[in-house]
């Protein structure tokens, strides 16, 4: 008989998660946990200004304190060739500063110590001299031609820009607004923000003289790709690097760069001949890794009378700090701008970037998006939402008669994306449904009455989950598909390792079930490892939702080897041939006789102990999955709020979210992906933002200033599911964990605007915090988030 | 990259002055010395090895490192070892028994109140004493009581929903008993 | 984080802990919850010599209200002692409204009332409340014990009027003379957050008619904002629309904001104004269901 496949935690078992059973416990094991014998701890002095020329750097003091081991600058690190690093852009990055800093919190000595209170001791008696040289806060003063030239260590850096970048088909653009009844416009600043994990970034190197053997545990969402790239920067054979990844205290795109603080502990294991750990502090997270967004994004629809939308124009200009070090697929200098509009029907668009150096921290990550996705669907939802209402059009009904329709898959987008799936109108519906949309415009206007100023904001969006396919997604040069090895053992049960890496998305759970729906292997019976790359397989790891699209899909394939090798060996078992071998879940039979057959564990047995002539004993494999396309989750956010006219403060009173991502392995699992998505889209709406001032200090540099949402204010979100399976996906799952996200931030900031744009106000820039919305309800005028922040 | 050890400084002959505590620590006395610098989460996670205690900020604005003291919450980074001399501090690790779960973890499991489990020790003990004090809350007090912890992962309706759900079994188990 | 070297000390006494400071030439803090003082320790903001930890004194931690209405806090009283007791929203509605919005429940487990008044933060919550309720709080030192007006302790941003070795041992709160109402309004972002502004007000009701009235602002200045005489409009008058109009301009225009990133200086005038209003508004409507 088949087993129940709910029962044995399969497919679409709300099963609880398996790591549950440690961290209940505190038996989590994160970077910090790890005590290794002779251990020595490492601080980092952090450049306290912006942008200045290092005059000289004292550290005889700092030596002198008892229980200093070694005192490094970035003249030691040059000496070893080491005061750069390459970033994941081609850029270069300094490890510790030897000419200059470039933003405030760059990296410019470090000590190693007994105890890291000695190492703190020791970095503030290091003396630095500054010339201090003025700061740069914004893109648009670095393309000032007096702006000071912040990359003077780069051979053909005349000015400050980085890249000019574009994509899609002008002419026939231009073509769109000539002939457009109306041109809708919206210019944007979508906010510096930081993934802040509650984890910090650290890690533990290990160099064994002996063996010549490093070893770093270290928080890293994709361990392999820092293998290679420490085997390129520190010059060592990669056989002889082990990086692991322990568990992640959270990552969000935050642990996917690599960071000065893991080169230095290296070098400073080398030297010492210890194991040397480096813990960052909340404060240096914040200011000094790798951010996201920061872009300004201005454009524009072309738009028939009727509603339809002719053609799309679009420019961002980037702000991507003192170092291009944007964790991105090579091809694409602004990420996956262009997947923007990708859910609607827009015959013709054009898309022009411009990157631009400045004084602030680097590394613009994939904050928990798909490379820029983020921005390009809250340009999106913003650009619907102002278009609209200059047609006056009705925000749904606008939507619904743009939205790609459910026949016209595959759909190839104006920038060439393939849209394969997905039912957006029913989505849209059911969230329409669920907010009381029908009748919010009469409670509105009654509202309104009383003096209450309700809103309802829509956001509709497709992402492109899942880099990637390897002709057009790399990272540094690597390709971007992953693996998956699993070895059944005689007992029938098994370990499965991936490339993925996981961070609280449960993958110790979820791959096991996709494996108990492949082979009929009860889930309990299979452990799940990942993250340590002596012992997994090749994989770029887990940011940008790629782990269930790329590392899942190479789980279920794996699965599928084992299942071939296993039909081989029942027939073997029950004496007849492989072509007169059925399978249903977790057990072979004979056609035409179901009573007759063996169970996957006899097969793993017999795998081990009765093989039959001309087969290699043993049960496992690997597979590596290079997907054929991305994958396409759709969503519909719409939220409700009332804005208190008095103050600006507004609040959530009921948010609806529809989710497609296909088939869920695990419900509960992606409900909870979801809801943490939302509030990190809350958060930004609201609170969460990175600014600076004039002279280029960082407000926002610990959690009093930067502010995260608690669970008072956070609102509850009501979920909703529709399922259209991914096509090419092998269990028709799609990508999800950063959906909401990526598609929330628009549902909150056109709520928002909708109750106010009666005063003629467009746009109020991402954090929407009271002052803000107040500034917006008296003015009737836009209100920028441009840095440098107005201070007194 | 050899030969590079004139940069290393000799072992210094450390001399600090340190006090002798005893602290009831999860129900056992422990004795030891600590320097007064030394932040009650340190002593938890390297001194005692009781890593369950997590530190994620450094303003206490995270609650990472809540554990009750004298049965009630405290950030433990926010608290010098020392001051625990004579009081009893409960971690994670003293939660349940060895038989079973407390039901606040029993609860975060169930509930999938948890993600990344960074937040997790933390929250689960403030959840603990705010059941102590409320054993029926509502769903306001619960975010109420928990809003000195921050939580990246989960969005906290299955946190609230966690500490709900431990709430009724605790009366449920009461009844049953009484 | 980790705080420089300090020494520690953990007196039995008042007097033992007086003799520390005495000591100590200046060079010592006291440290009572905490929850100020060890992050700012940790950020390497302070860097004390010594620090005498005064939770070891018993006795200190009480919270209680004289025959004559007279509120008294104790040193080691925290902050959730207020927050949950059960008598304060009848004596003293102010700091009864203000508790719940000290910090975050955990910190208020451990910080306590007088040393947030001693920390004078211009955006300290209780530092308001305690100008608006006319407190004082008293000092004892080798020289005894002196009462000093709330309104000449608290100095300026993180300065107050102890000497080095004295030490606040308790803060004193007149009680109502009438009927007490009041109410705290704070603007923060989220649990947590610093005050963008926040105000306090503390009304003596004689039945309809204001018999003396307090207010305090936190947030909109370089110290806490006494803003008593500008709510002075209000003595011996109903609480009409009219008066509360009056009111709340008059506090509004003693405050001095800044233009920081929590908000321009006039956004933060204009939130003192509303929640002048509001506080107001809220008690004239209690007021009139009393009746």
């Amino acid at each position: 008989m088949a087993l129940d496949e709910i029962k044995i935690g399969g497919m679409g078992a709300s099963r609880r998660r398996v790591e549950d059973n440690r961290f209940i416990r505190g038996k989590g094991n994160y970077v910090d946990d790890i005590v290794l014998p002779g251990m020595l701890h490492m601080e980092i002095l952090r450049s306290n200004v912006a942008h200045a020329r290092i005059k000289s750097i004292d550290t005889s003091a700092a030596w002198e304190i008892p229980g200093v081991r070694l005192v490094l600058t970035g003249e030691m690190m040059a000496a070893r060739n080491l005061a750069w690093m390459p970033t994941l852009s081609y850029d270069t990055q300094a490890v510790l500063a030897t000419d200059k800093v470039r933003f405030q919190g760059q990296e410019v000595a470090a000590v190693i110590a007994d105890d890291p209170y000695i190492a703190k001791d020791a970095c503030s008696k290091i003396v630095v001299e500054y010339e201090q040289l003025p700061a740069v806060v914004n893109p648009f003063e670095a393309q000032d031609p007096s702006a000071p030239l912040i990359r003077d260590d780069k051979e053909n850096q005349p000015t400050n820009k980085i890249f000019d970048w574009e994509i899609g088909d002008k002419e026939r653009t231009d073509q769109a607004f000539a002939e457009a009844d109306v041109v809708s416009k919206i210019d944007l600043h979508y906010p510096r923000s930081h993934p802040s994990p509650l984890e910090p970034c650290g890690s533990i190197a290990d160099y064994d003289r002996a063996t010549g053997k490093l070893t770093v545990f270290m928080t890293s969402q994709a361990p392999h790709i820092v293998r290679a790239a420490v085997a390129m920067v520190a010059e060592l054979p990669e056989h002889q690097i082990r990086i692991v990844s322990p568990d992640l205290g959270g990552g969000f795109g935050n642990k996917v760069p690599i960071y000065p603080g893991y080169v230095i502990s290296i070098l400073a294991s080398i030297l010492t001949e210890r194991p040397v750990k480096w813990i960052e502090d909340k404060t240096g997270n914040l200011i000094s890794t790798g951010f996201g967004r920061d872009v300004y994004l201005r454009g524009e629809l072309a738009l028939r009378k009727d509603g339809r939308i002719l053609g799309m124009r679009m420019h961002t200009v980037s702000d991507h700090g003192a170092f291009f070090a944007d964790a991105q697929p090579t091809k694409f200098k602004i990420g996956l701008m262009h997947s923007t509009f990708a859910c609607y029907e827009v015959p013709a668009a054009h898309l022009t970037s411009e990157g631009y150096y400045t004084t602030k921290a680097p590394g613009g990550v994939a904050y928990r998006c798909s490379f820029r996705v983020t921005e390009a669907m809250f340009f999106q939802e913003r650009m619907m939402h102002a278009a609209a209402n200059d047609l006056g059009m009705d925000q749904a009904e606008f939507r619904r008669l743009n939205l790609v329709k459910d026949d016209m898959f595959p759909y190839r987008t104006a920038f060439g994306f393939l849209t394969d799936s997905g039912q957006y109108g029913k989505c849209l519906d059911i969230g329409l449904e669920a907010i009381g949309y029908s009748t919010f415009k009469q409670e509105q206007e009654e509202a309104r009455k009383r003096g209450k100023l309700l809103g309802i904001g829509i956001s509709t969006m497709t992402e492109p989950l899942g880099a990637g396919n390897s002709r057009e997604y790399d990272i540094i040069g690597i390709k971007m598909f992953d693996s998956a090895e699993l070895r059944v053992h005689m007992t029938g049960k098994a370990i499965l390792r991936t490339g993925a890496k996981t961070q609280g998305q449960g993958h110790e759970t979820t791959w096991a079930q996709i494996v108990a729906h492949e082979l009929g292997i009860p889930a309990e019976d299979i452990v799940v490892e990942e993250g340590d790359t002596d012992t997994a397989p090749f994989g770029m790891g887990t940011y940008a939702s790629r782990s269930t699209p790329v590392a899942g899909a190479a789980v279920a394939m794996v699965a599928r080897k084992i299942r071939a090798k296993a039909r081989k060996i029942a027939a073997h078992l029950l004496e007849v041939s492989e072509e007169d071998i059925e399978w249903e879940l977790g057990r072979f039979y004979v056609r035409g006789n179901q009573e007759r057959g063996v169970t996957i564990q006899d097969c793993a047995l017999a795998a081990y102990s009765n093989v039959p002539d001309g087969l290699e004993p043993g049960l496992e494999n690997n597979a590596y999955y290079d997907p054929p396309n991305l994958t396409w989750p759709f969503a519909a956010y719409i939220c409700k709020v009332e804005v208190d006219a008095e103050t600006g403060v507004w609040d959530v009173l009921k948010f609806v979210a529809v989710d497609d991502c296909g088939v869920r392995i695990n419900p509960m699992i992606v409900e909870g992906q979801i809801m943490g998505g939302l509030t990190e889209a809350y958060a930004m709406a609201n609170m969460q933002y990175i600014t600076f001032d004039e002279e280029g200090n960082c407000i926002g540099s610990n959690y009093m200033d930067y502010l995260l949402p608690t669970a008072w204010e956070t609102p509850g979100f009501e979920l909703h599911e529709v399922v259209t399976p991914c096509p090419h996906h092998p269990i028709g799952a799609k990508g999800v964990g950063e959906c909401a996200t990526v598609g929330g931030p628009a549902a909150f900031v056109n709520a928002v605007m909708n109750a106010i744009e009666h005063t003629g106000v467009r746009n109020v820039d991402m954090p929407m915090m009271p002052n803000r919305v107040y500034e917006a309800l008296q003015t009737g005028e836009d209100v920028s988030g441009m840095p440098p922040m107005k201070v007194e | 990259m050899s030969s590079l050890y004139d940069e290393v400084a000799p072992t210094p002959g450390a001399d600090v002055p340190v006090r002798r505590v005893t602290i009831d620590v999860n129900g056992q006395k422990r004795t030891v010395d600590v320097e007064p610098r030394l932040l009650l989460a340190h002593l938890l996670r390297q001194g005692l090895a009781l890593t369950g205690t997590h530190t994620g900020c450094d303003t206490t604005s995270c609650g990472a490192c809540t554990v009750l003291f004298d049965g009630r919450p405290a950030k433990s980074c926010t608290m010098f070892a020392v001051q625990a001399d004579g009081h009893a501090v409960e971690t994670v690790e003293g939660m349940g028994s060895a038989s079973g779960l407390h039901p606040v973890q029993e609860g975060f499991k169930e509930e999938h109140g948890l993600q990344c489990g960074f937040c997790t020790p933390g929250m689960m003990l403030t959840a603990k004493a705010l059941l102590e004090r409320n054993p029926d809350p509502t769903e306001d007090e619960v975010r109420w009581a928990l809003s000195g912890n921050l939580c990246r992962c989960t969005g906290y309706q299955n946190i609230v929903n966690a500490v709900l759900w431990a709430a009724k079994k605790m009366r449920d188990e009461q009844t049953q008993e009484a | 984080m980790y705080p420089s070297r300090f020494s520690y000390e953990s007196p039995k006494t008042v007097q033992e802990a007086i003799s520390l400071l005495d000591r100590s030439g200046g060079e010592a803090k006291i440290l009572a919850g905490g929850q100020s003082l060890i992050p700012m320790l940790k950020l390497r903001f302070a860097s004390p010599e010594m620090l005498v930890d005064i939770n070891g004194i018993p006795g200190l931690d009480y919270l209680r209200v004289d025959p004559d209405g007279t509120l008294r806090i104790g040193a080691l009283c925290r902050h959730e002692d207020l927050e949950f007791s059960t008598t304060l929203a009848n004596t003293h509605p102010t700091l009864a409204a203000a508790a719940d919005l000290v910090a975050d429940p955990i910190v208020r487990t451990r910080g306590t009332f007088v040393g947030s008044v001693c920390h004078a933060d211009p955006q300290g919550d209780w530092a308001a409340t305690m100008v608006a309720l006319g407190g004082k709080i008293v000092a004892q030192g080798p020289q005894g014990r002196r009462e000093i007006d709330v309104r000449d302790f608290v100095l300026g941003p993180f300065a107050n009027a102890l000497a080095y070795n004295e030490i606040a041992v308790e803060a004193v709160i007149p009680g109502a003379k009438g009927t007490a109402r009041g109410g705290y309004l704070k603007l923060e972002r989220r649990v947590g957050d610093f005050a963008t502004a926040s105000v306090a007000v503390a009304l003596d009701m004689a039945g309809a008619t204001v018999s003396h009235a307090g207010c305090a602002l936190a947030g909109v200045g370089g110290r806490t904002i006494d803003a008593n005489e500008a709510i002075s409009v209000l003595q011996g008058k109903p609480l009409t629309a009219e008066n509360i109009e009056a009111a709340a301009e008059a506090v509004a225009a003693v405050a001095e904001p800044r233009t920081d990133h929590r908000g321009s200086a006039d956004y933060k005038r204009h939130i003192v104004k509303t929640f002048v209003t509001r506080l107001l508004t809220n008690i004239a409507k209690s007021e009139q269901k009393a009746a």
